[in-house]
């Protein structure tokens, strides 16, 4: 692949994670689903980038491939995820078999077990459904005090999984059958919950660290994720749809707070939603994907304002807009593909729904530049030249059964 | 209650809702009763009042809870009302016989929001979208067919997947069924409960284009329910904010989004993130705290808690609707310039705490 529009070199000391051509498959009994496609991206000290796309268009995928959590049948096939780290690449610097250059580190050679450590004092994540990411069973402070005593059993030695959760073995659980009180948090531990919750602006957290997540509403639910995930001082923040599940003025409420979490303890921020208004009021930089692929990306104004590729344009054009109501929105006709390889044809993925579909479209386009100052790049033709109607695709090519 | 209708609304409306109750009592235990406690109940809609003319679409806007969906469920008495009046063409609906009942279900049709749980798994798509035919006795089997194929046309689907099943459709698609099968007995009302929330942008565009379009040809009435304001703002004649199971703001929707009556109408439209580029001033002027609940509703304007304006009085009286325009009123003391709001004392940890979350 090509480097596109990316830096060369593709390493920048300010680049916290720089992941590149990551592929991450499916293999189920249907086939091969081909979730993330060759996909690249750089993630800044201090920034939060957006990654835009409908259902099914490897967001989520994407964010579970940079912390290594896809579950089987899912696997990532292919991809560098560089992560800056002087400690880890000193470490592994005389290590034939783990990518370092200068600071960064690539965690794809790195063994399960330091990527598996590195998940809540280097990454953490916050979901998109608070109600079904906490156990219904355990009081909301217990989760979190566990978090953090994850954390600094970590710290305390930093290389060893065994510190951590999986220290708890038979011999554990018996004991703490026959003993009671021995939990595996102590009271420094939900001291420190208490303080996190406070962080996050929950009211009374003293008395609200022994409620049960049924207890908590939504809103304050979300609050207490974030706080779960800030136990470790992460330096990559993932917010998968944080505020999806939520109510408008709680949606605001929930913002504002990322927004202050990233200001002070200056880490970044990759979020991910479907939602065009969240992205353009949070993001520094976009990255717009499309069947597992990022097909445009930049700076936020590059991507809104010049956007080149027409499913960019188009779901800029979806969109009812508040203060401005068109007469008629202009959609994207069709529906997202299935992903499955078999089906996929090696073309631009997204030609049979593009009104501006051209011959040169059946051929898989590499990423181009637009704006090198602006980072902005588009998988399309439309980069190169504009749209020549005299090379239109025929409206049957791609077969009658399109919505 | 409602002097909110102006003189510009002279004809009769074709649905009026005047002080609509629907309370969720809980099950009282033996000991409850035998120890006289008082019955509680969850009062999801709480003395509403509306009116939807003939042609026009009304917005039902407001946050989770606030029971939007309830009332839109109770003005077809898919819900028995508690308390109140819904008249439908003049008829009183809430006395309507069951023949009179089966009739007016020819007449006012809903789209439900999930279009995967709305369909049944086990039907065919035609057989869907004609069931309604079916169940009221339409047009032999063979008509029915020839019905089907011209409403899946329609909708945008082809004739020829009128023998599939739901699964094999996606989601946009099962909604464009859902449209079908309420368009298939020829109704003039439609209630849309949340039809495009379940969709991805792109498609949820198709489908507010498509609604657009068959109000047009079909003459439809809508109401339609939802909680994502720019989509109101899209597709609604009018709108009424709801909260808490009160309305809080009712009016033309271009007058209430450029000016807002209300401060819960206004710290929604603020809390909504823009699809812009320019502007990005800090943070979301937004609420704090969350939506009390219905089961224990604050006293006086169920707003005050969270309201950024709200004073002393607000916590002791609920505020009428008052009228502050042409066919537009909002519930709150600050349309009245002579109430004694103006005179009592700002509640002051509101007045801080909003905008900031702190």
């Amino acid at each position: 692949m090509s480097q596109g529009v990316r830096p060369d070199p593709a390493l920048r000391s300010d680049d916290v994670l720089s992941v590149s051509d990551l592929s991450t498959r499916f293999f189920t009994e249907e086939g091969q689903i081909n979730a993330v496609e060759s996909v690249s991206f750089d993630l800044r000290d201090n920034e939060i980038l957006g990654i835009v796309g409908e259902s099914g268009s490897g967001k989520s995928v994407t964010a579970l491939s940079l912390i290594d959590l896809v579950e089987s049948p899912g696997r990532i096939t292919d991809g560098e995820v560089w992560y800056r780290n002087p400690d880890l690449a000193e470490e592994f610097r005389a290590s034939d078999a783990v990518g370092v250059d200068g600071d960064h580190v690539d965690l794809r050679t790195v063994p399960p077990r330091v990527r598996r450590s590195l998940r809540g004092p280097s990454f953490s994540t916050i979901f998109q459904d608070p109600m079904s990411s906490f156990n219904p069973s355990i009081t909301v402070g217990e989760q979190i005090a566990e978090a953090v005593e994850v954390q600094r059993r970590a710290k305390a030695n930093p290389r060893s999984t065994r510190s951590r959760t999986q220290g708890y073995g038979l011999g554990q659980y018996l004991l703490d059958g026959i003993v009671p009180g021995r939990g595996y948090t102590s009271d420094e531990s939900v001291d420190r919950a208490i303080e996190l919750l406070e962080q996050v602006g929950i009211p009374d957290p003293a008395e609200r660290v022994d409620e049960y997540p049924g207890e908590f509403s939504g809103g304050m639910l979300q609050r207490a994720m974030i706080a779960q995930a800030l136990a470790g001082e992460p330096d990559v923040l993932i917010a998968d749809e944080p505020t999806t599940a939520l109510d408008v003025t709680i949606q605001a409420q929930i913002l504002n707070l990322l927004r202050e979490v990233q200001a002070d303890r200056g880490m970044s921020i990759v979020l991910i939603t479907h939602d065009l208004g969240v992205i353009a009021e949070m993001c520094d930089r976009v990255c717009v994907m499309y069947a597992g692929e990022v097909v445009e990306r930049g700076t936020l104004d590059a991507v809104f304002d010049d956007s080149v590729h027409p499913y960019t344009e188009g779901l800029l054009g979806s969109i009812p807009d508040l203060e401005d109501p068109r007469p008629r929105l202009q959609p994207i006709e069709g529906n997202v593909p299935g992903l499955v390889d078999s089906e996929m044809d090696d073309r631009c993925y997204f030609a049979d729904r593009c009104p501006k579909a051209m011959e040169s479209c059946l051929e898989k386009p590499a990423e181009r530049v637009v704006d090198a100052e602006a980072e902005h790049g588009a998988k399309c033709v439309l980069a190169d030249r504009p749209y020549d109607p005299s090379e239109a695709l025929p409206e049957d090519h791609f077969g009658g059964d399109a919505e | 209650m409602s002097d909110a209708e102006g003189p510009a609304d002279a004809a009769d409306p074709l649905l009026s809702v005047e002080g609509l109750r629907k309370y969720y009592a809980d099950e009282q235990s033996l000991l409850d009763r035998l120890l006289g406690a008082d019955e509680e109940s969850v009062k999801a809609v709480d003395g509403v009042s509306f009116e939807v003319a003939e042609g026009e679409t009304l917005g039902l806007v407001g946050e989770s809870g606030c029971g939007k969906s309830t009332t839109g469920e109770t003005v077809l008495r898919l819900r028995e009302a508690t308390d109140g009046r819904i008249s439908f063409d003049g008829a009183d609906l809430l006395e309507m016989t069951d023949a009179e009942l089966t009739a007016f279900r020819r007449r006012a049709q809903i789209v439900f929001q999930d279009p995967f749980s709305s369909l049944d798994p086990r039907m065919t798509a035609g057989d869907i979208v004609t069931e309604g035919l079916r169940i009221h006795g339409i047009a032999d089997q063979g008509e029915r067919r020839e019905t089907a194929r011209d409403l899946l046309e329609r909708v945008g689907l082809s004739a020829d997947q009128i023998d599939r099943y739901p699964h094999e459709f996606s989601g946009g698609q099962r909604q464009r069924i859902g449209i079908a099968r309420a368009l298939a007995v020829d109704p003039e009302f439609i209630v849309l409960d949340e039809p495009v929330s379940a969709l991805d942008v792109s498609v949820q565009a198709q489908i507010l284009n498509l609604l657009d379009d068959l109000q047009d040809d079909f003459g439809l009435t809508y109401l339609f329910i939802a909680h994502n304001l720019s989509v109101v703002r899209h597709i609604c004649d009018r709108v009424a904010v709801m909260y808490l199971g009160e309305i809080v703001e009712t009016g033309p929707v271009d007058e209430i989004f450029a000016d807002p009556a209300h401060p819960y109408t206004e710290a929604l439209l603020s809390s909504v993130p823009r699809v812009t580029t320019d502007e990005r001033d800090g943070d979301f002027e937004t609420l704090h705290g969350d939506v009390p609940s219905p089961r224990n509703p604050p006293a006086g304007c169920h707003f005050h808690t969270r309201c950024p304006e709200a004073r002393a009085a607000c916590r002791e009286s609920s505020p009428p609707a008052y009228d502050v325009g042409a066919r537009r009123s909002a519930t709150c003391f600050r349309a009245d310039e002579d109430h004694s709001y103006w005179g009592s004392e700002p509640i002051e940890e509101n007045a801080r705490t909003a905008g900031d979350d702190d």
